[in-house]
Protein backbone atom coordinates (compact mmCIF):
# COMPACT_ATOMS: atom_id res chain seq x y z
CA UNK A 1 0.00 0.00 0.00
CA UNK A 2 2.68 2.71 0.50
CA UNK A 3 3.81 2.76 -2.68
CA UNK A 4 0.20 4.53 -3.40
CA UNK A 5 1.42 8.24 -1.52
CA UNK A 6 2.12 10.80 -4.07
CA UNK A 7 5.15 12.89 -3.21
CA UNK A 8 3.83 15.43 -0.79
CA UNK A 9 3.22 18.50 -2.90
CA UNK A 10 2.57 22.28 -1.73
CA UNK A 11 3.35 23.98 -5.09
CA UNK A 12 0.22 25.92 -5.96
CA UNK A 13 0.76 25.86 -9.46
CA UNK A 14 0.74 21.60 -9.17
CA UNK A 15 -2.24 21.64 -6.97
CA UNK A 16 -4.93 22.67 -9.53
CA UNK A 17 -5.30 20.66 -12.72
CA UNK A 18 -5.19 22.92 -15.01
CA UNK A 19 -7.91 25.19 -13.51
CA UNK A 20 -6.15 28.54 -14.34
CA UNK A 21 -6.55 27.57 -17.93
CA UNK A 22 -10.10 26.32 -18.10
CA UNK A 23 -12.53 28.50 -20.31
CA UNK A 24 -15.06 29.00 -18.02
CA UNK A 25 -13.19 30.38 -14.77
CA UNK A 26 -14.95 32.25 -12.28
CA UNK A 27 -14.21 35.79 -13.69
CA UNK A 28 -17.60 35.34 -14.71
CA UNK A 29 -18.56 36.33 -11.54
CA UNK A 30 -15.54 38.16 -10.11
CA UNK A 31 -15.48 40.72 -13.08
CA UNK A 32 -19.48 40.57 -14.08
CA UNK A 33 -21.79 43.46 -14.24
CA UNK A 34 -21.09 44.26 -10.62
CA UNK A 35 -22.68 47.61 -10.49
CA UNK A 36 -21.63 49.52 -7.30
CA UNK A 37 -22.41 53.21 -7.61
CA UNK A 38 -25.92 55.22 -8.34
CA UNK A 39 -24.26 56.93 -10.82
CA UNK A 40 -23.59 53.96 -12.32
CA UNK A 41 -26.78 53.13 -12.63
CA UNK A 42 -27.95 56.24 -13.63
CA UNK A 43 -25.29 56.37 -16.47
CA UNK A 44 -26.52 52.96 -17.60
CA UNK A 45 -30.16 54.13 -17.64
CA UNK A 46 -29.21 57.43 -19.63
CA UNK A 47 -27.27 55.59 -22.65
CA UNK A 48 -30.95 53.04 -22.72
CA UNK A 49 -33.03 56.55 -22.77
CA UNK A 50 -30.80 57.88 -25.70
CA UNK A 51 -30.77 54.69 -27.49
CA UNK A 52 -34.38 53.57 -27.44
CA UNK A 53 -35.00 57.12 -28.16
CA UNK A 54 -32.67 57.49 -30.66
CA UNK A 55 -34.15 54.07 -32.76
CA UNK A 56 -37.78 55.47 -32.49
CA UNK A 57 -36.45 58.73 -33.38
CA UNK A 58 -35.03 57.34 -36.60
CA UNK A 59 -37.29 54.57 -37.38
CA UNK A 60 -40.14 57.64 -37.08
CA UNK A 61 -37.92 60.08 -39.27
CA UNK A 62 -37.30 57.38 -42.12
CA UNK A 63 -40.66 55.78 -41.83
CA UNK A 64 -39.51 52.36 -41.80
CA UNK A 65 -42.67 50.07 -42.09
CA UNK A 66 -43.48 48.39 -38.92
CA UNK A 67 -43.04 44.45 -40.52
CA UNK A 68 -39.09 45.10 -41.54
CA UNK A 69 -38.36 47.01 -37.77
CA UNK A 70 -41.05 48.05 -35.14
CA UNK A 71 -40.33 51.23 -32.76
CA UNK A 72 -39.77 50.70 -29.46
CA UNK A 73 -43.10 52.50 -28.37
CA UNK A 74 -44.94 49.53 -30.23
CA UNK A 75 -42.98 47.38 -29.10
CA UNK A 76 -43.97 47.77 -25.71
CA UNK A 77 -47.04 48.79 -26.00
CA UNK A 78 -47.75 44.87 -28.08
CA UNK A 79 -46.19 43.90 -24.28
CA UNK A 80 -48.37 45.21 -22.23
CA UNK A 81 -51.37 44.87 -24.41
CA UNK A 82 -50.45 41.42 -25.38
CA UNK A 83 -48.66 40.07 -22.11
CA UNK A 84 -52.01 37.99 -20.58
CA UNK A 85 -52.25 36.09 -24.43
CA UNK A 86 -48.38 35.70 -24.15
CA UNK A 87 -48.06 35.08 -20.23
CA UNK A 88 -49.27 30.85 -20.68
CA UNK A 89 -46.65 30.53 -23.26
CA UNK A 90 -43.97 32.21 -20.96
CA UNK A 91 -45.63 29.76 -17.99
CA UNK A 92 -44.91 26.60 -20.79
CA UNK A 93 -41.62 27.85 -21.87
CA UNK A 94 -40.95 28.00 -17.66
CA UNK A 95 -41.92 24.46 -17.07
CA UNK A 96 -40.22 22.90 -19.78
CA UNK A 97 -37.02 25.20 -18.81
CA UNK A 98 -37.17 24.31 -15.24
CA UNK A 99 -38.15 20.49 -15.28
CA UNK A 100 -35.40 19.52 -18.03
CA UNK A 101 -32.84 21.76 -16.65
CA UNK A 102 -33.02 20.23 -12.89
CA UNK A 103 -33.06 16.75 -14.99
CA UNK A 104 -29.82 17.17 -16.99
CA UNK A 105 -28.07 19.06 -13.68
CA UNK A 106 -28.94 16.16 -11.60
CA UNK A 107 -28.01 13.92 -13.80
CA UNK A 108 -24.61 15.87 -14.91
CA UNK A 109 -23.22 16.89 -10.90
CA UNK A 110 -24.03 13.15 -9.89
CA UNK A 111 -21.91 11.86 -12.93
CA UNK A 112 -19.26 14.73 -12.99
CA UNK A 113 -19.07 13.72 -8.63
CA UNK A 114 -18.60 9.94 -9.96
CA UNK A 115 -16.76 9.72 -12.66
CA UNK A 116 -14.00 12.17 -11.43
CA UNK A 117 -13.24 9.32 -8.34
CA UNK A 118 -11.95 6.68 -11.23
CA UNK A 119 -9.29 8.90 -13.74
CA UNK A 120 -9.53 5.99 -15.95
CA UNK A 121 -13.39 5.53 -16.58
CA UNK A 122 -12.92 9.73 -16.82
CA UNK A 123 -10.69 9.24 -19.66
CA UNK A 124 -12.47 6.42 -21.60
CA UNK A 125 -15.92 8.54 -21.29
CA UNK A 126 -14.32 12.29 -22.00
CA UNK A 127 -14.27 11.90 -25.61
CA UNK A 128 -18.26 10.92 -25.77
CA UNK A 129 -18.86 14.01 -23.32
CA UNK A 130 -17.17 16.10 -25.56
CA UNK A 131 -19.25 15.15 -28.10
CA UNK A 132 -22.96 15.34 -26.21
CA UNK A 133 -21.30 19.36 -25.35
CA UNK A 134 -20.53 19.66 -28.73
CA UNK A 135 -24.00 18.30 -30.83
CA UNK A 136 -26.24 21.04 -30.96
CA UNK A 137 -29.26 19.02 -29.20
CA UNK A 138 -32.35 20.82 -30.91
CA UNK A 139 -30.60 18.66 -34.13
CA UNK A 140 -32.44 16.15 -31.97
CA UNK A 141 -35.89 17.56 -31.61
CA UNK A 142 -37.06 16.64 -35.21
CA UNK A 143 -36.60 13.06 -33.69
CA UNK A 144 -37.73 13.40 -30.35
CA UNK A 145 -41.19 14.76 -31.67
CA UNK A 146 -41.57 11.49 -33.97
CA UNK A 147 -41.06 9.40 -31.35
CA UNK A 148 -42.80 11.33 -27.94
CA UNK A 149 -45.49 14.04 -30.25
CA UNK A 150 -45.39 16.98 -29.65
CA UNK A 151 -46.00 17.48 -26.17
CA UNK A 152 -43.79 18.44 -22.77
CA UNK A 153 -41.64 15.24 -23.16
CA UNK A 154 -39.31 16.07 -26.30
CA UNK A 155 -38.93 19.31 -25.01
CA UNK A 156 -37.88 18.59 -21.65
CA UNK A 157 -35.22 15.72 -23.12
CA UNK A 158 -34.05 17.96 -25.60
CA UNK A 159 -33.44 20.96 -22.61
CA UNK A 160 -32.04 17.99 -20.47
CA UNK A 161 -29.60 16.85 -23.32
CA UNK A 162 -28.48 20.25 -23.65
CA UNK A 163 -28.08 21.54 -20.25
CA UNK A 164 -26.82 18.13 -18.67
CA UNK A 165 -23.30 17.88 -20.42
CA UNK A 166 -22.97 21.76 -19.59
CA UNK A 167 -22.83 21.04 -16.28
CA UNK A 168 -21.21 18.21 -16.41
CA UNK A 169 -18.16 19.07 -18.07
CA UNK A 170 -17.72 22.31 -15.46
CA UNK A 171 -18.36 20.51 -12.33
CA UNK A 172 -15.86 17.51 -13.90
CA UNK A 173 -13.64 20.24 -13.71
CA UNK A 174 -14.41 21.61 -10.31
CA UNK A 175 -14.08 17.98 -8.85
CA UNK A 176 -11.21 17.38 -10.45
CA UNK A 177 -8.93 20.37 -8.57
CA UNK A 178 -7.59 17.77 -5.73
CA UNK A 179 -5.47 19.80 -3.54
CA UNK A 180 -3.63 17.09 -1.50
CA UNK A 181 -2.49 19.29 1.10
CA UNK A 182 -6.74 19.87 2.02
CA UNK A 183 -7.53 16.37 1.66
CA UNK A 184 -4.72 15.46 4.20
CA UNK A 185 -5.74 17.93 6.67
CA UNK A 186 -9.06 16.18 6.65
CA UNK A 187 -7.61 12.94 6.72
CA UNK A 188 -4.79 13.90 9.61
CA UNK A 189 -8.45 14.38 11.77
CA UNK A 190 -9.70 10.73 10.42
CA UNK A 191 -12.11 11.85 7.39
CA UNK A 192 -14.17 9.33 5.35
CA UNK A 193 -14.00 9.60 1.98
CA UNK A 194 -17.37 10.75 2.00
CA UNK A 195 -16.38 13.21 4.25
CA UNK A 196 -13.49 14.15 2.33
CA UNK A 197 -15.94 14.89 -0.65
CA UNK A 198 -18.62 16.73 1.10
CA UNK A 199 -16.20 18.67 3.27
CA UNK A 200 -13.12 19.44 0.67
CA UNK A 201 -14.06 18.11 -3.01
CA UNK A 202 -17.65 20.12 -2.91
CA UNK A 203 -16.55 23.09 -1.54
CA UNK A 204 -13.29 23.23 -3.82
CA UNK A 205 -15.84 22.26 -7.27
CA UNK A 206 -18.64 24.29 -6.17
CA UNK A 207 -17.32 27.62 -7.67
CA UNK A 208 -17.18 26.10 -11.21
CA UNK A 209 -20.32 23.08 -10.74
CA UNK A 210 -21.98 27.15 -10.34
CA UNK A 211 -20.46 28.45 -13.35
CA UNK A 212 -22.09 25.33 -15.20
CA UNK A 213 -24.91 25.65 -13.96
CA UNK A 214 -25.02 28.70 -15.24
CA UNK A 215 -24.33 27.72 -18.98
CA UNK A 216 -26.54 24.80 -18.73
CA UNK A 217 -29.47 26.86 -18.02
CA UNK A 218 -29.03 29.13 -20.62
CA UNK A 219 -28.14 26.55 -23.04
CA UNK A 220 -31.37 25.32 -21.31
CA UNK A 221 -33.07 28.34 -22.19
CA UNK A 222 -32.16 28.12 -25.74
CA UNK A 223 -32.91 25.11 -26.22
CA UNK A 224 -36.07 25.25 -25.20
CA UNK A 225 -36.99 27.66 -27.40
CA UNK A 226 -35.76 26.23 -30.33
CA UNK A 227 -37.40 23.35 -29.84
CA UNK A 228 -40.55 24.92 -29.93
CA UNK A 229 -40.08 26.44 -32.71
CA UNK A 230 -39.90 23.55 -34.23
CA UNK A 231 -43.05 21.77 -33.59
CA UNK A 232 -46.29 22.00 -30.81
CA UNK A 233 -48.81 24.62 -30.51
CA UNK A 234 -47.49 26.14 -27.57
CA UNK A 235 -44.39 28.01 -25.73
CA UNK A 236 -42.46 30.98 -26.25
CA UNK A 237 -40.84 29.85 -29.07
CA UNK A 238 -44.29 28.86 -30.81
CA UNK A 239 -44.99 32.57 -30.12
CA UNK A 240 -42.07 33.55 -32.18
CA UNK A 241 -43.03 31.53 -35.16
CA UNK A 242 -46.57 32.39 -35.03
CA UNK A 243 -46.01 36.25 -34.78
CA UNK A 244 -43.37 35.90 -37.47
CA UNK A 245 -45.61 34.76 -39.88
CA UNK A 246 -48.76 36.83 -39.13
CA UNK A 247 -45.92 39.96 -39.33
CA UNK A 248 -46.87 40.95 -36.10
CA UNK A 249 -43.62 42.42 -35.44
CA UNK A 250 -44.49 44.44 -32.55
CA UNK A 251 -45.55 41.29 -30.59
CA UNK A 252 -42.65 39.19 -32.04
CA UNK A 253 -40.36 41.38 -30.38
CA UNK A 254 -42.10 41.59 -27.46
CA UNK A 255 -41.52 38.02 -26.93
CA UNK A 256 -37.87 38.22 -27.77
CA UNK A 257 -37.83 41.44 -25.01
CA UNK A 258 -39.30 38.29 -22.98
CA UNK A 259 -36.42 35.94 -23.71
CA UNK A 260 -33.91 38.59 -23.15
CA UNK A 261 -35.08 39.17 -19.95
CA UNK A 262 -35.00 35.71 -18.98
CA UNK A 263 -31.52 35.01 -19.97
CA UNK A 264 -30.52 37.90 -18.04
CA UNK A 265 -32.27 37.19 -14.74
CA UNK A 266 -30.83 33.29 -15.25
CA UNK A 267 -27.38 34.97 -15.53
CA UNK A 268 -27.97 37.47 -12.40
CA UNK A 269 -29.42 34.79 -10.27
CA UNK A 270 -26.18 32.85 -10.48
CA UNK A 271 -24.20 35.53 -10.01
CA UNK A 272 -25.57 36.23 -7.00
CA UNK A 273 -25.33 32.61 -5.52
CA UNK A 274 -21.89 32.82 -6.97
CA UNK A 275 -20.99 36.08 -5.03
CA UNK A 276 -22.58 34.47 -1.75
CA UNK A 277 -21.12 31.14 -2.07
CA UNK A 278 -18.15 30.88 -3.99
CA UNK A 279 -16.68 35.01 -3.93
CA UNK A 280 -13.78 33.19 -1.61
CA UNK A 281 -12.20 31.77 -5.13
CA UNK A 282 -11.30 35.57 -6.04
CA UNK B 1 22.07 6.58 15.89
CA UNK B 2 21.85 8.98 18.53
CA UNK B 3 22.39 7.81 22.32
CA UNK B 4 20.30 5.53 23.54
CA UNK B 5 17.90 6.47 25.99
CA UNK B 6 16.89 4.95 29.57
CA UNK B 7 13.34 6.34 29.01
CA UNK B 8 10.77 5.27 26.21
CA UNK B 9 10.36 7.84 23.51
CA UNK B 10 7.51 9.81 23.25
CA UNK B 11 8.24 8.94 19.15
CA UNK B 12 10.54 6.52 18.15
CA UNK B 13 11.44 5.77 14.58
CA UNK B 14 13.21 2.83 13.69
CA UNK B 15 15.19 2.62 10.42
CA UNK B 16 12.27 4.80 8.43
CA UNK B 17 12.23 3.72 4.98
CA UNK B 18 10.34 5.64 2.36
CA UNK B 19 9.69 4.55 -1.64
CA UNK B 20 7.88 6.82 -3.60
CA UNK B 21 6.67 5.16 -7.01
CA UNK B 22 6.83 7.79 -9.89
CA UNK B 23 6.59 7.59 -13.53
CA UNK B 24 10.13 7.20 -14.03
CA UNK B 25 10.62 4.57 -11.60
CA UNK B 26 10.64 3.82 -7.74
CA UNK B 27 12.78 7.20 -5.47
CA UNK B 28 14.48 6.33 -2.33
CA UNK B 29 12.77 9.64 -0.38
CA UNK B 30 14.06 8.02 3.28
CA UNK B 31 16.49 5.75 3.89
CA UNK B 32 16.52 3.62 7.26
CA UNK B 33 16.02 7.10 9.44
CA UNK B 34 15.95 6.69 13.00
CA UNK B 35 15.25 8.97 15.30
CA UNK B 36 13.68 9.38 18.86
CA UNK B 37 11.40 12.04 20.32
CA UNK B 38 11.16 12.58 24.08
CA UNK B 39 8.12 13.63 25.86
CA UNK B 40 7.80 17.53 25.72
CA UNK B 41 11.23 17.81 23.50
CA UNK B 42 11.45 19.94 20.62
CA UNK B 43 12.86 18.55 17.61
CA UNK B 44 14.06 20.17 14.50
CA UNK B 45 14.96 18.44 11.30
CA UNK B 46 16.70 20.59 9.15
CA UNK B 47 18.28 19.47 5.57
CA UNK B 48 18.72 20.55 1.84
CA UNK B 49 15.37 20.88 0.37
CA UNK B 50 14.03 17.58 -0.92
CA UNK B 51 15.57 15.13 1.46
CA UNK B 52 12.69 13.71 2.68
CA UNK B 53 11.82 16.25 5.71
CA UNK B 54 7.82 16.31 4.75
CA UNK B 55 8.08 12.55 3.75
CA UNK B 56 9.83 11.61 7.41
CA UNK B 57 6.49 14.37 9.22
CA UNK B 58 3.98 12.64 7.00
CA UNK B 59 4.70 9.16 8.18
CA UNK B 60 5.11 10.44 11.51
CA UNK B 61 1.53 12.06 10.92
CA UNK B 62 0.30 8.10 9.57
CA UNK B 63 -0.67 10.09 6.18
CA UNK B 64 1.97 8.15 4.40
CA UNK B 65 2.73 4.72 4.98
CA UNK B 66 6.73 3.41 5.43
CA UNK B 67 8.25 1.32 2.86
CA UNK B 68 10.52 -0.48 5.63
CA UNK B 69 10.78 0.70 9.29
CA UNK B 70 8.61 1.46 11.94
CA UNK B 71 7.42 4.59 13.82
CA UNK B 72 5.84 4.51 17.18
CA UNK B 73 3.89 6.46 19.35
CA UNK B 74 3.50 6.37 23.02
CA UNK B 75 4.54 2.03 22.78
CA UNK B 76 2.35 2.01 19.39
CA UNK B 77 3.15 1.65 16.00
CA UNK B 78 1.69 4.31 13.99
CA UNK B 79 -0.61 2.87 10.97
CA UNK B 80 -2.72 5.53 10.13
CA UNK B 81 -3.69 9.23 11.64
CA UNK B 82 -4.20 9.39 15.41
CA UNK B 83 -5.84 11.95 17.39
CA UNK B 84 -2.81 12.69 19.85
CA UNK B 85 -1.19 13.93 16.86
CA UNK B 86 -1.87 17.32 15.56
CA UNK B 87 -0.06 18.99 12.48
CA UNK B 88 0.90 22.35 11.20
CA UNK B 89 1.40 22.78 7.63
CA UNK B 90 3.52 24.59 5.24
CA UNK B 91 1.62 27.96 4.23
CA UNK B 92 -1.28 27.41 6.72
CA UNK B 93 -3.34 25.16 4.79
CA UNK B 94 -6.53 26.57 5.63
CA UNK B 95 -9.80 26.05 3.53
CA UNK B 96 -10.26 28.91 2.32
CA UNK B 97 -14.48 28.54 1.86
CA UNK B 98 -14.42 28.67 5.46
CA UNK B 99 -14.25 31.79 7.95
CA UNK B 100 -11.88 31.81 10.81
CA UNK B 101 -14.20 30.29 13.27
CA UNK B 102 -15.27 27.34 10.45
CA UNK B 103 -11.76 26.65 9.88
CA UNK B 104 -11.00 26.11 13.65
CA UNK B 105 -14.44 24.09 14.08
CA UNK B 106 -13.59 21.76 10.96
CA UNK B 107 -11.33 18.95 13.24
CA UNK B 108 -14.57 19.03 15.40
CA UNK B 109 -16.62 18.35 12.70
CA UNK B 110 -15.04 15.89 10.78
CA UNK B 111 -14.72 13.67 14.43
CA UNK B 112 -18.39 14.64 15.69
CA UNK B 113 -17.24 16.17 18.74
CA UNK B 114 -18.62 19.55 20.15
CA UNK B 115 -15.71 22.10 20.04
CA UNK B 116 -14.07 23.47 23.38
CA UNK B 117 -15.25 26.80 22.88
CA UNK B 118 -13.23 28.09 26.28
CA UNK B 119 -10.04 26.39 25.03
CA UNK B 120 -10.41 27.65 21.92
CA UNK B 121 -10.65 31.44 23.32
CA UNK B 122 -7.95 30.68 25.05
CA UNK B 123 -6.06 29.72 21.99
CA UNK B 124 -7.52 32.30 20.14
CA UNK B 125 -6.35 34.93 22.75
CA UNK B 126 -2.88 33.23 22.93
CA UNK B 127 -2.18 34.43 20.05
CA UNK B 128 -3.59 36.95 19.27
CA UNK B 129 -6.32 36.49 16.90
CA UNK B 130 -9.80 37.27 19.34
CA UNK B 131 -11.97 38.93 17.24
CA UNK B 132 -11.34 37.45 13.77
CA UNK B 133 -13.52 34.80 13.85
CA UNK B 134 -15.41 36.18 11.18
CA UNK B 135 -13.03 36.88 8.67
CA UNK B 136 -11.89 34.73 5.29
CA UNK B 137 -8.39 33.30 5.06
CA UNK B 138 -7.64 35.89 2.53
CA UNK B 139 -8.69 38.80 4.83
CA UNK B 140 -5.99 37.75 7.05
CA UNK B 141 -1.56 38.22 6.50
CA UNK B 142 0.51 35.35 6.24
CA UNK B 143 1.35 34.81 9.76
CA UNK B 144 -2.30 35.54 11.03
CA UNK B 145 -3.51 32.19 8.47
CA UNK B 146 -0.69 30.36 9.94
CA UNK B 147 -1.60 31.83 13.59
CA UNK B 148 -4.81 30.30 13.02
CA UNK B 149 -3.51 26.83 11.69
CA UNK B 150 -2.18 26.72 14.75
CA UNK B 151 -4.73 26.83 17.17
CA UNK B 152 -6.35 24.68 14.69
CA UNK B 153 -3.71 22.12 15.03
CA UNK B 154 -3.78 22.67 19.14
CA UNK B 155 -7.91 22.91 19.54
CA UNK B 156 -7.71 18.95 19.98
CA UNK B 157 -5.54 19.48 22.41
CA UNK B 158 -2.51 16.94 20.66
CA UNK B 159 0.27 15.28 22.44
CA UNK B 160 2.69 15.33 19.77
CA UNK B 161 2.50 18.79 17.41
CA UNK B 162 3.85 18.26 13.66
CA UNK B 163 5.14 21.21 12.06
CA UNK B 164 5.74 20.73 8.74
CA UNK B 165 8.11 24.23 7.75
CA UNK B 166 5.28 26.53 8.86
CA UNK B 167 6.94 29.41 8.80
CA UNK B 168 8.96 28.91 5.00
CA UNK B 169 6.50 31.44 3.11
CA UNK B 170 6.77 34.57 6.01
CA UNK B 171 9.12 37.02 6.08
CA UNK B 172 11.91 37.01 8.31
CA UNK B 173 10.29 39.41 11.34
CA UNK B 174 7.06 37.67 10.71
CA UNK B 175 8.92 34.84 11.20
CA UNK B 176 10.65 35.33 14.35
CA UNK B 177 7.79 36.31 15.92
CA UNK B 178 6.13 33.10 14.75
CA UNK B 179 8.60 31.41 16.66
CA UNK B 180 8.56 33.24 19.94
CA UNK B 181 5.02 32.44 20.16
CA UNK B 182 5.82 28.71 19.33
CA UNK B 183 8.18 29.19 22.14
CA UNK B 184 5.81 30.68 24.42
CA UNK B 185 3.19 28.09 23.62
CA UNK B 186 5.42 25.34 24.40
CA UNK B 187 6.66 27.22 27.42
CA UNK B 188 2.66 26.97 27.95
CA UNK B 189 1.42 23.04 27.25
CA UNK B 190 5.02 21.51 27.13
CA UNK B 191 3.39 19.40 24.38
CA UNK B 192 6.07 17.52 22.18
CA UNK B 193 6.85 19.31 19.02
CA UNK B 194 8.76 17.98 15.88
CA UNK B 195 9.49 21.14 13.60
CA UNK B 196 10.60 20.74 9.70
CA UNK B 197 12.24 23.50 8.75
CA UNK B 198 15.20 25.00 6.24
CA UNK B 199 16.16 27.69 8.42
CA UNK B 200 18.96 26.80 11.00
CA UNK B 201 18.68 29.96 12.96
CA UNK B 202 14.61 28.97 13.39
CA UNK B 203 15.82 25.41 14.17
CA UNK B 204 18.29 26.31 16.64
CA UNK B 205 15.97 28.93 18.46
CA UNK B 206 13.44 26.25 18.92
CA UNK B 207 14.57 22.86 19.72
CA UNK B 208 16.52 20.87 22.18
CA UNK B 209 17.78 18.76 19.43
CA UNK B 210 18.71 19.48 15.75
CA UNK B 211 18.70 16.26 13.41
CA UNK B 212 20.28 16.92 10.40
CA UNK B 213 19.23 14.84 7.35
CA UNK B 214 21.64 13.90 4.30
CA UNK B 215 20.05 14.75 1.00
CA UNK B 216 17.85 12.32 -1.26
CA UNK B 217 17.52 9.61 0.38
CA UNK B 218 17.45 11.41 3.68
CA UNK B 219 19.51 9.68 6.31
CA UNK B 220 20.10 11.09 9.81
CA UNK B 221 23.49 12.68 9.58
CA UNK B 222 23.99 14.13 12.55
CA UNK B 223 21.99 15.21 15.89
CA UNK B 224 23.06 18.28 17.68
CA UNK B 225 21.93 19.25 21.20
CA UNK B 226 20.95 23.03 21.92
CA UNK B 227 21.50 23.67 25.71
CA UNK B 228 20.53 26.94 25.89
CA UNK B 229 17.90 27.94 28.82
CA UNK B 230 14.66 29.16 27.42
CA UNK B 231 12.94 31.75 26.88
CA UNK B 232 15.82 32.35 24.59
CA UNK B 233 16.61 36.04 24.29
CA UNK B 234 17.97 37.99 21.32
CA UNK B 235 21.46 37.81 24.17
CA UNK B 236 21.39 34.38 24.48
CA UNK B 237 21.01 33.94 20.35
CA UNK B 238 23.74 36.12 20.10
CA UNK B 239 25.95 34.54 21.51
CA UNK B 240 29.38 32.64 20.15
CA UNK B 241 27.89 29.10 21.33
CA UNK B 242 24.56 29.83 19.38
CA UNK B 243 26.97 31.05 16.30
CA UNK B 244 29.18 28.16 16.18
CA UNK B 245 26.72 26.11 16.14
CA UNK B 246 24.41 27.48 13.40
CA UNK B 247 27.99 27.28 11.62
CA UNK B 248 29.01 23.79 12.29
CA UNK B 249 24.88 22.81 11.41
CA UNK B 250 25.77 24.85 8.12
CA UNK B 251 28.55 23.33 7.00
CA UNK B 252 27.39 19.78 7.22
CA UNK B 253 24.48 20.47 5.01
CA UNK B 254 26.52 22.77 2.85
CA UNK B 255 29.65 19.47 3.04
CA UNK B 256 26.66 17.30 2.11
CA UNK B 257 25.61 19.14 -0.73
CA UNK B 258 29.47 20.06 -2.23
CA UNK B 259 30.10 17.52 -5.10
CA UNK B 260 33.61 15.27 -4.62
CA UNK B 261 36.60 17.36 -5.42
CA UNK B 262 34.80 20.88 -4.87
CA UNK B 263 37.71 21.38 -1.62
CA UNK B 264 40.64 21.71 -3.51
CA UNK B 265 38.91 24.07 -5.60
CA UNK B 266 38.19 25.65 -2.60
CA UNK B 267 41.47 25.42 -1.47
CA UNK B 268 42.73 26.87 -4.52
CA UNK B 269 40.58 29.86 -4.63
CA UNK B 270 41.43 30.73 -1.47
CA UNK B 271 45.21 30.18 -2.89
CA UNK B 272 43.93 32.98 -5.32
CA UNK B 273 43.05 35.33 -2.40
CA UNK B 274 46.28 34.73 -1.16
CA UNK B 275 48.10 35.91 -3.77
CA UNK B 276 46.54 38.82 -4.14
CA UNK B 277 47.85 41.78 -3.46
Amino acid sequence: MSGGDAIPEFSKAKSGDGQDVSLTNLSAFASGPGIKSGAEVVAILAVAVVIIGGIELALRIFHVPQYIMPPPSSIAYALFDEFPLIAPHLGYTLVELLSGFAIGAIVGLVMAAVITQFPFAEKIVAPYILILVTTPMLALVPLLILRFGFGYTPRIIAVALAAGPMVMINAATGFRRVDSAKIALARSYGASTLQIFWKIRAPMALPMILVGLMIGAIFGLLTAVGAEMVGGGFGLGNRLTSYSSMIQMPQFFAVVLILSTLGILIYVLFFLIGKKWASWET
Amino acid sequence: MSTASARTPKLGVQAATKVYQTASGDLLALDRCSLDVQANEIVSIVGPSGCGKTTLLWSMSGLHRLTGGSIVLDGKEITGPRPEIGIVFQEANLLPWRNLDANINFPFEIKGEKPDRAWIAHLLNRVGLEGFGDKFPRELSGGMQQRAAIVRALALKPSVLLMDEPFGALDSFTREEMNRLVEEIWLDTKTTIVFITHSIEEAIFLSDRVVVLTTRPGRVAKVYDVPFPRPRSLEIMATKEVFDLTNRIKMDIVGERRPKGSEQQGQKTAEIVRIRP
